[in-house]
């Protein structure tokens, strides 16, 4: 049996390269992207908890952050596109739209 | 060291590695299929934590579904590469970025090393499944009784991001015009690859 704390400390690692990925990526569907990974990162620790406490209401919580994260994904890119047609580009620094 | 150890390692390494390649590639459609690779090995590891249905509906919704979005939108915008979107913030600012994600590990490091969370039990293919956990009729009863309210609004919620997602794609026709005079401005790079063709 491994203990769960071997698989919080890898949804830890996940969710620290997803913070790294969002702060160091100039590519906006690269940080798309690491956010998803923080997403799952918080996934695991849900189904970790949801398999030490034996309750099944954590796997829900997961099923709920896939739906969210689905509407997030289709949107976003929804987004990406429109700034695409307007700025061709996909660098994060050039979207200073609302700057001011 | 048992089976159970050998499989939990190799899937934490492939999904630390996969997620690393995917912040290191320069090139957007490779770190997609890395991306894909992650979640496969995490989805190996909510098998290991029993809860089967939730790893068949990771492969399938976020590897089979999202990842597919993420692939169609890169080969729209048609990336190779030719962008340079290298951070070129001051170095200063470059190591600040490093060394808040090194903190936020270690201070999480502590909270989960802080004992507070119960040690014994844990995941893997060998340790003892209490009846039906994590199967689909678990999931669904739960689901469909106790979570039925959010589980209906999820619906609501998907329903928005399709009517959002369709208005701010779609071409605005009677915008579209001034926005083609304002880009003419620019050397129109795609117009020019159409030409060249």
């Amino acid at each position: 049996m491994i203990p769960i704390v071997a698989y919080l400390i890898v949804a830890a690692v996940l969710f620290c390269i997803g913070t790294a990925g969002v702060l160091i990526c100039r590519n906006i569907i690269v940080m798309f992207m690491s956010i998803e990974l923080m997403l799952n990162a918080a996934n695991l620790v849900l189904i970790a908890f949801s398999r030490a406490l034996n309750i099944t209401d954590g796997q829900v919580f997961v099923f709920l952050v896939l739906t969210v994260a689905a509407a997030e994904a289709a949107v976003g890119l929804a987004m990406v596109i429109t700034l695409y047609r307007n700025r061709e580009t996909v660098n994060i620094d050039r979207f200073n739209i609302m700057k001011w | 060291m048992s089976l159970d150890v050998v499989v939990f390692f190799v899937s934490a390494i492939v999904a630390v590695f996969g997620a690393t390649m995917v912040i290191i590639q320069r090139n957007t459609v490779a770190s997609v299929l890395y991306l894909i690779v992650s979640l496969v090995a995490q989805a190996v590891l909510y098998v290991q934590l029993g809860s089967l249905f939730m790893g068949a509906v990771l492969i399938i919704v976020y590897a089979g579904a999202i990842m597919v979005l993420f692939l169609f939108v890169i080969m729209l915008l048609n990336l190779r590469g030719r962008e340079d979107l290298a951070d070129h913030s001051p170095p200063v600012s470059r190591f600040t970025k490093y060394l808040v994600s090194v903190l936020l590990f270690i201070e999480m490091w502590f909270i989960v090393k802080s004992g507070f969370f119960p040690n014994t039990v844990g995941g893997g293919i060998m340790a003892e499944q209490q009846g039906t956990f994590g199967s689909v009729e678990d999931i669904a009863t739960i689901l469909f009784t106790r979570y039925l309210y959010p589980f209906e609004l999820t619906s609501v919620l998907i329903m928005a991001a399709i009517v959002g997602a369709v208005v701010m794609a779609k071409r605005d026709r009677s915008d579209s015009s001034p926005s083609v005079r304002t880009r003419g401005d620019k050397p129109a790079r795609t117009t020019g690859d159409e030409a060249g063709n």
